[in-house]
């Protein structure tokens, strides 16, 4: 009989080795279905897998996979330390919607306007939206015990709706010939979230997560409230009597995982989607939570997984173009890939025994 | 970014030479397509697939066509279009509105590359757009709502309003009251292309409301489901929806990109393309009426087909005087026929439609 | 003028495949599990149920056969998450992706073609809109009167007070799950061989997440879930009817108030838990908490 054992700590080594298994798991997998399909399962994993990366248009795709996983990366880091605490924000979808919203409400209200502080006062918008989206469950959760699984959930819809009911009535282009949608940011130079450095393709949302992933480290292993937080995850009772008060935890967490979800949206919007449609939300916020749980909930494995997922969704479009593999086949293989993640994950947070007692 | 880094970091490492202004002769010409849906939508994604297998029959060796299916409109367009274009795709054609933007954008870093951008309005020197006068196809369909009609009723599952869709109710309600000045018309709003729970429930809202035949701008068939239960007639959308004839579907409106897209490459292979904004309509082939079934009956089958082979021969505009607004003030005069600027800005119902338009 | 009774039978039709789903996931939560992968599971039972209607020429095959696939589809859920210790809500989330991704590849053969119309049962609707009905009164028996429901519930409330009183978690949890996926799957199929008598990728169009939301405003019990599926059902067939009667209706505001009354009816069961300290009544105790037996 085979008896699982928690482990005191993540094991090191089966944190390093298990995603490289749930990859080769994958491939395998994979290479089978594509076979089946009737597809050389070879080159289609290495279009999938290796030629973002290394293939003849590298060149553009490698920082595209920065652009890509980006606002996966920030939505991933804010959330994981919910995670780590117990705290269950699942409507970062939300939270990256209203923030877009906010944000674009700023230079949409600017417009025409030129002056240096739009776009700050862009971000700031952005990630002030999304905190608010974000503390109505923990007020909620606060004050009346509801459950913010639920409530940041049901408020995803809400903000759905909120995005529709924008695109076709307050911020619908008055010189958009009556379509939906907003004016395009991107070509409202004052306001727009453009590439850096070029040839890069890294816009402010990369540099956003690449600071956020560098805080979040320093949070959860320097600051007295990682501390906190990591207490109140694994020992609640005892954390309280250590002065964790619950309820600043609970605000904190979903502020902070909104507030970044917001930020996320403003530069996705202000960036490479360029304006507010009712189809804002393209679902990184629940993509987002797959990522923390793939990064382990650590700032570098969200970092790693975030790219991991970017280099699937580019490998994909690469293998549509060039091997003409359906979309869906690409669908099916990333749902793979994230089961056998999942799964893996076990071998870090348990020890597999024998059974000894009967 | 700056074309000429991007073109020299790619070909640092490439032997895909990027976008030739002539390529040579033996090599295939090719040809890209980016669509929102997935090909087996069995409407809009998969009738512009159709164009791209007819444009594949039409030039065999000469042309190579490849697609990226279910690209979302927004933060994955611009990327999705620059991968086509790094590809080595010498015309790419972007099938839905809200590519727009992201078309411009690549188009501007690979000027050589050439662009058509479906149903948009933004042009350049390099960028095309084409897009269907489907409200020439309402007026048949209309003309046969009308006829059909015994309750005087007629429905319209509307998907947003915006100028093509208010074309389409306004063309469909002026050409069933020109045969049955009886009839009434009744809009519903469904706020989407493709929901078909959402469609049915229209479907029946509208029957409830005593209309017993309904033209649909949405792209599903349950509609139509929902009009077999209850032995009403429709119409088919998008495609041809030819597996609920010979009812409910008496007839329908299709878009066949085909028309346009074999013309448009033949143009790119004998060099004479430019970039146009071509509004196609019946005549061009552009939009298709389906085939009129036998549940139509063979006057009003003859009626709607003159109707068709008139506007094809361009001999009759459907939006041609005496016409009011709906608030009633006057737009059209006698025999006056409406230009192509205020058909696409168009945002009010034409008198007689008894809804209001959401702003 | 309205017919109330004719719209109330619209409304009927229209609230069955969020109410099949609901009812399964209501019994996946009771037992203590979050699925959100209710939509992936819905469109694997559409289009399941869709081919076998079409090949067999029997509708209520593939009803069954739907049931089958939505429950086979759940197992990897159910092994991720009771075997592998696997974040339910990330799990669940991954469902959706495989589900609306395998559909779509299996798709490819019936695209196009048409099922067989079934026969309407009284009053006009569908036999499957009455089973949904007669679903309400079973599981609320099955809950609140049976002896395994009462073990159900009890894994659900405090999986390690059932596991110390000797009940397999995990065996009711992976039965709950299974169920919750055969019943997606019967929504699912119903829009596909019932209202639209075709398959096409993405038909269910989100129903699944409507599902959800259904269950919180349900407070977890049978009759809240029928009540919120009239509700979601409703308040879309009600606008669409009074369009069609010619009234303006503010579309986007009325679409949002379903969901802002879920939250509040949440908050005021919460509320009333919290103030009065009252059992029962709130979501179950363990909802989306791992289980791992320690002896």
């Amino acid at each position: 009989m085979i008896r699982l054992v928690p482990r005191t700590e993540a094991s090191a080594f089966w944190q390093i080795a298990t995603p490289v298994m749930a990859v080769a798991a994958t491939m395998l997998a994979g290479g089978l279905l594509f076979a089946i399909m009737g597809y050389d399962p070879v080159s289609a994993i290495r279009t999938i897998f290796w030629d973002p990366l290394f293939g003849p248009a590298a060149g553009y795709s490698r920082p595209q996979l920065l652009v890509k996983a980006a606002p996966l990366i920030l939505i991933a880091s804010g959330l994981a330390v919910g995670f780590r605490a117990g705290i269950w924000n699942i409507g970062a979808e939300g939270q990256y919607i209203i923030g877009a919203i906010t944000g674009a409400a700023v230079a949409l209200a600017a417009y025409p306007a030129s002056e240096m502080w739009i776009f700050p006062a862009m971000v700031i918008a952005g990630a002030l939206g999304g905190w608010a989206w974000g503390m109505i469950p923990a007020l909620l959760r606060n004050w009346f015990g509801a459950s913010e699984i639920l409530v940041s959930l049901m408020l995803v819809y809400v903000a759905q709706r909120i995005a529709a009911w924008m695109a076709f009535g307050p911020m619908k282009n008055p010189e958009g010939f009556g379509m939906p949608g907003s004016r395009n940011l991107q070509q409202y130079p004052a306001a727009s979230n453009p590439e850096l450095i070029a040839g890069t393709g890294a816009h402010w949302g990369v540099v956003a997560a690449v600071i956020t992933v560098l805080a979040i480290w320093f949070l959860m292993s320097r600051h007295i409230r990682g501390f906190h937080i990591r207490a109140a995850g694994t020992a609640p009772r005892a954390a309280r009597f250590a002065g964790v008060k619950p309820q600043t935890l609970v605000a904190f967490c979903l502020g902070l995982s909104g507030a970044l979800a917001g930020m996320a949206g403003l530069f996705e919007v202000a960036g490479p989607a360029g304006q507010i449609t009712d189809k804002v939300g393209v679902g990184y916020g629940f993509t987002a939570i797959i990522v923390a749980f793939l990064g382990r909930l650590h700032p570098v494995g969200i970092l790693l997984a975030g790219l991991l997922l970017a280099l699937t969704y580019i490998g994909g479009e690469l293998a549509q173009l060039t091997l003409n593999l359906p979309a869906a086949t690409v669908q099916v293989f990333q749902g793979m890939l994230l089961f056998f993640l999942l799964g893996f994950d076990l071998l870090t947070r348990y020890r597999i025994t024998r059974r000894v007692t009967a | 970014m700056n074309r000429r880094q991007l073109i020299a970091s790619v070909a640092a490492m490439t032997t895909i030479s990027l976008a030739l202004p002539a390529w040579a002769q033996d090599e295939p010409l090719k040809v890209g397509f980016i669509y929102v849906g997935p090909v087996s939508d069995g409407g809009w994604t998969y009738q512009h697939d159709q164009g791209r297998l007819a444009v594949e029959e039409e030039f065999g060796d000469r042309v190579e066509t490849t697609y990226l299916e279910s690209v979302p409109e927004g933060v994955d367009a611009e990327r999705a279009l620059t991968q086509l274009a790094l590809a080595g795709n010498d015309v790419i054609y972007a099938t839905s509105f809200g590519y727009m933007d992201a078309v411009i954008n690549v188009a501007a870093k690979f000027p050589d590359v050439k662009f058509e951008h479906n149903t948009g309005y933004k042009r350049a020197d390099n960028v095309g757009t084409y897009d269907g006068r489907f409200y020439e196809g309402r007026a048949v369909t209309g003309t046969i709502a009308g006829r059909m009609t015994q309750s005087n009723k007629i429905g319209y599952i509307a998907t947003f309003p915006i100028p093509e869709v208010i074309q389409g109710i306004n063309s469909a309600y002026i050409h069933a009251k020109k045969v049955n000045p009886d009839v009434e018309m009744r809009v519903v709003w469904a706020y989407t292309w493709f929901d078909p729970a959402k469609e049915a429930d229209a479907a029946n809202a509208l029957m409830a409301e005593g209309v017993d035949v309904i033209l649909q701008h949405t792209n599903s068939t349950a509609p139509l489901a929902q009009l077999q239960q209850q032995g009403k007639i429709g119409f088919g959308q998008a495609s041809d929806m030819a597996s609920f004839a010979p009812t409910p579907r008496v007839s329908s409106v299709y878009n066949n990109w085909g028309a346009h897209y074999v013309k448009s490459v033949g143009r790119i292979l004998d060099g004479t393309w430019q970039p146009e904004a071509v509004w196609g309509g019946i005549g061009d082939g552009i939009v298709a009426i389906g085939e009129i079934t036998e549940a139509v009956p063979a006057e009003v089958k003859a009626e709607a087909e003159a109707l068709r082979d008139k506007i094809a021969a361009g001999e009759y505009h459907p939006f041609t005087g005496p016409l009011n607004k709906a608030d009633g003030s006057a737009w059209l005069a006698e025999g006056q026929t409406a230009t192509d600027e205020e058909l696409s800005g168009m945002n009010f119902f034409v008198e007689g439609i008894n809804a209001e338009l959401p702003q | 003028m309205i017919d109330p009774i004719a719209l109330f039978l619209l409304l009927l039709s229209a609230s069955t495949p969020i109410l099949f789903a609901a009812l399964g996931e209501l019994v996946v939560e009771r037992a203590g599990v979050l699925n959100l992968g209710v939509e992936g599971m819905m469109i694997v039972g559409a289009l399941s149920g869709f081919a076998t209607a079409y090949y067999s020429g029997n509708a209520f095959l593939g009803f069954a056969v739907a049931a089958l696939a939505g429950a086979l589809v759940a197992l990897p859920f159910a092994i991720l998450t009771q075997f592998l210790m696997s974040n339910q809500v990330a799990s669940g989330l991954a469902l959706t992706l495989f589900g609306l991704g395998l559909a779509a590849l299996f798709g490819k053969p019936v695209e196009g073609v048409k099922a067989p119309s079934m026969a309407a049962g009284p009053l006009g609707l569908n036999w499957i809109v009455w089973l949904g009905l007669a679903m309400v009164p079973a599981i609320w028996w099955f809950l609140n009167r049976s002896r395994t429901g009462l073990i159900l519930r009890g894994v659900g409330e405090n999986h390690d007070a059932a596991h110390a009183l000797g009940y397999d978690v995990r065996r009711v949890r992976i039965a709950a799950i299974a169920f919750g996926g055969a019943m997606a799957g019967i929504g699912g199929a119903f829009i596909s061989v019932a209202t639209v008598l075709q398959w096409t990728e993405g038909m269910t169009a989100g129903a699944g997440w409507i599902a959800l939301a259904i269950v919180v405003f349900s407070n977890w019990t049978a009759v809240g879930v029928l009540a919120g599926a009239w509700l979601f059902g409703g308040v879309t067939v009600l606008q669409l009817r009074l369009q069609a009667a010619g009234v303006r209706v503010p579309v986007q505001l009325l679409s949002m108030a379903p969901y802002l009354a879920t939250i509040i009816v949440l908050v005021a069961i919460s509320a009333r838990q919290k103030f009065s300290r009252r059992a029962g009544g709130a979501a179950p105790g363990s909802l989306g908490q791992d289980f791992h037996a320690l002896r």
